[in-house]
């Protein structure tokens, strides 16, 4: 009973989900360009990079990077902390 | 898995293999800012290439040549390296890059605009910030990995 | 119905496919094997947000002149997300080597039913 009930809801959230996918814009065609057309445009000049991805990440949006770094650091720590809790547990 | 490792073929073929991994990594960190790539990929890739090591030979493999507290404070210069490189040009704004086009030495020419062969010594901050950002993810995922190989074989064998 | 909306149902079935392991799989290896996929369908959509038609990839070194790139902002917000995603992997998994060792056993069922 209960198998059935999430399978229904399994399937409405997927026929949801395609019907989603279907309805948005044409596949090529993006909204609003005109502050990536500044990028791209500018990147040699101000950044002097040939590679307007890195220019764009740790230059345009280098608060994002701070962000992620933070995370990556926290996630670390975290696995550490939790493997020497069980290495003390067990002694 | 036991603590030897795998078979010979796999021993042999990493032994051939893994210093070319580590290399490409390397190649891939340092020319971010002309190729794609850049800090991340190119850290995953050191770090893909430290894994293939530590599943191959084993847990024993490593017993007494890695030194954890060394990966533990690499990764912390590694950040503290990359916020020292955001603040270094505070005088104008938040992560202004300080040395790009400005002529010196260190990472500073110009660039020419459009297509081009790429020169090594343009870019001005990024190519510093892509090394932090790189040896914190390669240390990061490297500890990781040995954690978590290392403490959940100990609890197996108890 | 557009036809040429396929990529984005690629995206879409990938979701799909993770919310299916993540809620009828018993194991908690293939539940994190589930998260793992959303996250991926996630990413893929993302990039594919930003693709102009005829577009080549945004780089400058030996681009051949006078043709339009694609977008280089979601490309750059999708190398957080895949960090963040890399993130959230370490901690379940090691959540599930501590929820081994103290309960023997990895069925979610059995979790629930034990207690201490």
């Amino acid at each position: 009973m209960r198998k059935a009930a999430l399978l229904v809801a399994f399937l409405f959230v997927s026929a949801f989900l395609l019907l989603a996918a279907t309805s948005t814009r044409p596949f090529g065609v993006p909204n609003d360009a005109a502050m990536d057309d500044y990028f791209i445009a500018n990147a040699q000049g101000e950044v002097a990079a040939n590679n307007v991805v890195t220019a764009v990440v740790f230059d345009y949006r280098g608060f994002d990077t701070l962000g992620e770094a933070t995370v990556l650091f926290a996630a670390v720590v975290g696995v550490l902390t939790l493997f020497r809790k069980l290495r003390e547990d067990e002694r | 898995m036991n603590e030897q490792g795998m078979s010979v073929i796999v021993r042999t073929v990493t032994r051939l293999v893994y210093g070319l991994a580590i290399v490409f990594g390397f190649y891939v960190i340092m020319h971010g800012h002309l190729t794609p790539g850049g800090g991340f990929q190119g850290g995953a890739i050191v770090a893909s290439a430290f894994a293939l090591l530590l599943v191959s030979f084993g847990a024993a493999g490593l017993k007494g040549r890695l030194n954890k507290h060394l990966l533990q404070s690499l990764e912390e210069v590694g950040a503290l390296a990359f916020l020292g490189l955001a603040f270094a040009g505070i005088g104008t704004v938040f992560f202004y890059n300080l040395l790009a086009s400005s002529g010196s030495p260190l990472f500073g020419e110009p660039v020419a605009f459009g297509p081009n062969a790429g020169a090594l010594n343009t870019g001005g901050l990024v190519p510093l910030m892509n090394w932090a950002v790189g040896l914190k993810v390669l240390t990061g995922i490297a500890s990781i990995v040995i954690v978590m190989l290392v403490g959940a074989r100990k609890e197996e064998t108890e | 119905m557009n036809v040429g909306n396929f990529p984005f149902v690629i995206a879409a079935l990938l979701v799909a496919f993770g919310l299916y392991a993540l809620l009828f799989k018993r194991n908690l290896i293939k539940m994190v094997i589930g998260v793992s996929l959303v996250e991926t369908g996630v990413n893929l959509f993302l990039v594919m947000l930003g693709y102009r038609s005829g577009g080549a990839a945004p780089i400058y070194t030996f681009a051949t002149a006078g043709e339009r790139m694609v977008l280089p902002t979601p490309q750059a917000l999708t190398l957080t997300s895949i960090v963040i995603g890399l993130a959230t992997t370490a901690l379940l998994l090691s959540f599930a080597v501590f929820v081994h060792r103290h309960y023997g056993t990895l069925d979610v069922r059995k979790i629930k039913e034990l207690r201490g």
